[in-house]
């Protein structure tokens, strides 16, 4: 029988008491998104006192802009921006591959800068602009995304919607870039289909037009 | 009436066969709106997570995992292993399950049942390249041997004689998408999206152990982030997510951690080997003679040495195999089983015994063409002499170690076979009276260009655009089709399509032929409109308003010996690169693939194959490896951090050339995704030598193999 007392995925909120137990990421994490939520200072500093034991972390709301749009979830300090875009917001063009910010697949936009989303809190992208694949999509037939597809940068496809946010981002900022500024400004990202000759020729193109 | 054959039309006239066409489902995967297994989230799913075992080799002695069900959120749990019955041989085992309202309370769940296991801790082995201490250790096994013709009279009437030892190591598939479902019970229907290779061959290996009929189970794969061989099967973890979310009464998903991807999920057996080898004067092998051992894991097998010398067959040889039994994750069928190993193990010892004949390796391996099987040697010459203009071979190449200065610039190439013939199919084409086209079949597209190739095939058939035409895959509730693995799915979707499509045509055209007063002979179908001759009959969709008020259904099923498919290719590849002798730094500059597959449907897919092969190639070659703690028994880098795969600015420029001769077009269609990542570790592990003088004699050559080789010199 279903859980009737569980919250909905309509209400775009899964909240959960539970327990925390942090580790150095988690924990560092949540010291910068005490800093825009004055309500979890003394949780976040107590749970930060008491190292690596299991602590209680209360789950709190977080007002989120997601691809233009205010959401809000309610989650504990230690729940990332790729949980609550994958699992609270079934926004899944960012993948969960390494979940060790080694592999680029969660790419997103973080007020316009290409971050893993494994690796920021939710509770941290509070009061930035966070932009997804399906948000670069969302903003109509996105140049980069039609390069993708001419030079066949994608196989199974599973690195593709990373690839295509940082080469969003990389190109924005590299206009004219050479293949071995490709080398180093697309090296964040993992593909093991073997996509990478595609990539280049996309990252190439878009970057002669200056990503338009 | 003429007699109507299925068959490929002629290539001049083809209007998308054979055409650089961009994949179809690109804009959706793209922008990530596509929903792979591990992105299905219907109302309610409960996420899971696992408990693995951290000892190479154990029994459980203690385990309550009614501990996580005091866990908030946790909803159901899920013991893979019976304390005290089940050892565990390998770190990474599945002990248990966790499924909760959230993934992180999922994984409080673990750390719950975590505190409260006690084991009793077995010795371990796992030191895969230690033959002796594999003897000592009591876990080698004779795996058997065979010979043909007398290797010793040839070796000592043999005017050269090399021994060497080479080797490859062990690799995980490390798919992105790890393995894993998503499981949700409709009263007594089980809905599963799994991500498989094997959309219509997984449904009774979720009804059989759950007693329940594989006519209530639904497999469901309309994307998969890779699976490179290991994705066949329910698994173990696919059953606990089904029994988890009956137990729950809601959704669970169950994607596999990245440490248990790698541990448990799928390895490629290593290979090592010491070889004798000897040629005569004008330089063709005379006879090989080679003992290997390695591993595939708990089983104590090893690397299927039966096609080894590989791709050769030379008049004298003989082999003898000693399997190791290893507390490693067990092996899945890796891309071209076990081709890449055995041609890893062969050419190196054969470009060492041309070194030290004083050839240039091209010269040898032309040489010595006439060994290789299938009748492919005169294709293996034309493919060696475009690769060979490609690459620069003639004027690059020089003799080993000849280079000043520190970084040393190298050559060196490889053949490849395989067979990719076509593969089961069965799919159901229905042309509607408005004259659109879809088809639907329980096959599956793994990032392979299945959907667009099939796309191809009828719309390139019935005069259509690509637009026309609608493709149904990824669901066991459509025809059954093959699952795919070992490069046969395009033959068989393309085969059977044809067939289907054809058919449905012919019935078509009767009704055209006897409503305009036309020879049906001499219809045809392109440009949406059906043609006698140079003379438009009708448009397309007039044509299937003659079909009545219900659609026409027609049945394609392949494979069938009629022309349209085929199977063996081969291929060449060559590589010019540098090698730092200060640091060990391999530095790929160009890596060139010539290929033969038949006809090609679609000529940029078809490239792709090859460059993403070339690309894994590299990684196997260069850096990737599971790395074994021998004194622990522990998988020491099963993360994407110390897993070292290339990134995108370490391949170098990468050429994939399409051998297509008009023979090659007449053959038909034969798979491809295997071939081209056969030869990548003799090819560029030939190039090192040829660059630094010395063998670096195990794959992958990081820098630190490469310093040890330099270190130790000699060898050719």
């Amino acid at each position: 029988m279903p859980d009737q007392g569980h919250p909905t995925r309509e209400d775009q909120i899964r909240s959960g008491s539970g327990f925390s137990r942090r580790d150095f990421l988690k924990g560092s994490g949540a010291a910068v998104a005490a800093t825009t939520l004055a309500q979890s200072v003394s949780e976040t500093e107590a749970a930060q006192q008491a190292g690596t034991k299991v602590a209680p972390a209360k789950a709190s709301a977080v007002k989120l802009d997601i691809n233009g749009k205010a959401v809000t979830v309610t989650v504990e300090p230690r729940v990332t921006l790729l949980d609550v875009l994958r699992d609270d917001l079934s926004l899944t063009g960012a993948k969960e591959v390494c979940d060790t910010t080694n592999c680029g697949a969660c790419t997103v936009l973080l007020d316009g800068k290409a971050v893993y989303a494994c690796s920021v809190l939710a509770h941290a992208a509070v009061g930035k602009k966070v932009m997804t694949a399906e948000g670069l999509a969302g903003q109509g037939v996105d140049a980069v995304a039609q390069c993708f597809v001419k030079h066949d940068a994608t196989q199974c496809g599973y690195c593709t919607p990373g690839f295509v946010v940082a080469t969003r981002a990389f190109v924005a900022a590299k206009p004219n870039a050479t293949v071995e500024d490709i080398g180093k400004g697309l090296g964040g990202n993992i593909c093991r289909c073997g996509t990478y000759a595609g990539v280049i020729a996309a990252a190439l193109e878009c970057s002669k037009k200056g990503g338009k | 009436m003429a007699e109507r054959k299925h068959a490929w039309g002629p290539r001049d006239q083809n209007v998308l066969i054979g055409k650089e066409i961009t994949r179809l489902d690109a804009p959706t995967t793209i922008v990530g709106s596509a929903k792979y297994s591990a992105d299905i989230n219907s109302k309610g799913t409960l996420f899971a997570k696992l408990v693995t075992c951290k000892h190479a080799h154990a029994k459980i002695k203690k385990i309550d995992i009614e501990a996580a069900k005091k866990v908030p959120g946790v909803k159901a749990v899920h013991l893979f292993k019976d304390i005290d019955e089940n050892e565990i041989k390998w770190d990474g085992d599945l002990i248990a399950a966790v499924a909760a309202e959230r993934a992180e309370q999922a994984a409080d769940g673990v750390k719950a049942i975590e505190a409260t296991i006690e084991y009793e801790v077995l010795e371990h082995f796992v030191d895969e390249e230690n033959l002796e201490a594999g003897k000592t250790a009591e876990r080698a096994k004779e795996l058997g041997s065979a010979s043909e013709g007398d290797v010793e009279a040839a070796i000592k009437g043999a005017k050269v004689v090399h021994k060497g030892y080479y080797g490859i190591q062990t690799i995980s598939h490390m798919c992105l998408e790890p393995h894993g479902s998503h499981c949700e019970w409709k009263g007594d229907d089980l809905d599963v999206h799994l991500s498989t290779q094997n959309v219509s061959g997984t449904a009774g290996q979720f009804a059989e152990p759950l007693g329940i009929d594989e006519a209530n189970v639904t497999i469901t794969g309309n994307y998969e982030g890779g699976g490179f061989g290991s994705k066949f099967q329910a698994d173990e973890w696919g059953l606990a997510a089904a029994k988890m979310a009956k137990e729950a009464g809601r959704p669970v998903r169950l994607m596999l951690d990245r440490a248990t991807e790698l541990k448990t999920a799928g390895t490629r057996p290593s290979g090592f080997v010491e070889v004798t080898v000897a040629a005569d004067a004008e330089g063709k092998v005379v006879a090989w003679d080679s003992h290997h051992w390695g591993t595939d894991g708990p089983g104590g097998g090893g690397v299927d040495v039966q096609q080894l010398p590989y791709p050769f067959k030379f008049p004298n040889f003989k082999r003898s195999q000693t399997g190791l039994e290893c507390n490693t994750g067990p092996n899945r069928a890796w891309r071209a089983p076990p081709h890449p190993q055995l041609c890893a193990m062969t050419q190196t010892a054969l470009d060492d015994l041309a070194a030290k004949l004083g050839m240039n390796s091209y010269d040898f391996f032309l040489k010595n063409l006439e060994f290789t099987l299938n009748d492919k040697a005169g294709t293996y010459a034309e493919e060696m002499a475009i690769a060979a203009k490609a690459i620069g071979w003639q004027e690059k190449w020089h003799p080993r170690g000849e280079g000043k200065g520190p970084v040393k610039r190298g050559l060196g190439m490889a053949l490849h076979r395989w067979g990719g013939g076509a593969g089961p199919c069965t799919c159901e084409i229905k042309v509607h009276p408005d004259g659109s086209v879809e088809t639907f079949l329980g096959s599956q597209d793994i990032g392979t260009g299945t959907r667009t190739i099939i796309s191809i095939v009828l719309a390139e058939t019935f005069g259509l655009p690509l637009s026309g035409v609608k493709v149904n895959l990824g669901s066991s509730k459509y025809p059954t089709s093959g699952a795919s693995g070992g490069s046969i799915t395009v033959g068989g979707v393309s085969g059977a399509h044809r067939r289907a499509a054809q058919d449905a045509l012919w019935t078509i055209f009767d009704k055209v032929a006897e409503k305009y007063k036309v020879e049906a002979d001499g219809l045809s179908a392109r440009e949406g409109k059906i043609f006698a001759g140079k003379k438009e009959v009708c448009s397309w969709k007039d044509a299937c308003r003659l079909i009545g008020p219900m659609p026409l259904v027609v049945k394609g099923e392949g494979p069938k010996k009629d022309g349209l498919t085929a199977d063996q290719v081969g291929g060449v590849q060559m590589v010019d690169l540098s090698v730092d002798t200060e640091t060990g730094n391999v530095r790929i500059h160009k890596f060139v693939c010539v290929q033969d597959c038949g006809l090609i449907l679609d000529e940029l897919t078809a490239k792709s194959q090859v460059l993403g092969a070339l690309i894994m190639g590299i990684a196997y070659s260069l850096s990737e490896e599971r790395i074994m703690d021998n004194k622990t028994g522990r998988y020491i880098n099963a993360d994407l951090k110390n897993y070292k795969l290339p990134r995108i600015g370490d391949v170098g420029e990468l050429v994939a050339i399409m051998h297509q001769p008009a023979s090659e077009y007449d053959r038909g269609v034969v798979g491809l995704g295997e071939p081209p990542v056969i030869a990548p570790g003799a090819a560029i592990s030939n190039a090192v030598a040829n660059a630094i003088g010395v063998r670096v004699p195990v794959l992958p050559l990081t820098p630190k193999r490469v310093l040890d080789a330099l270190k130790k010199g000699g060898n050719a």
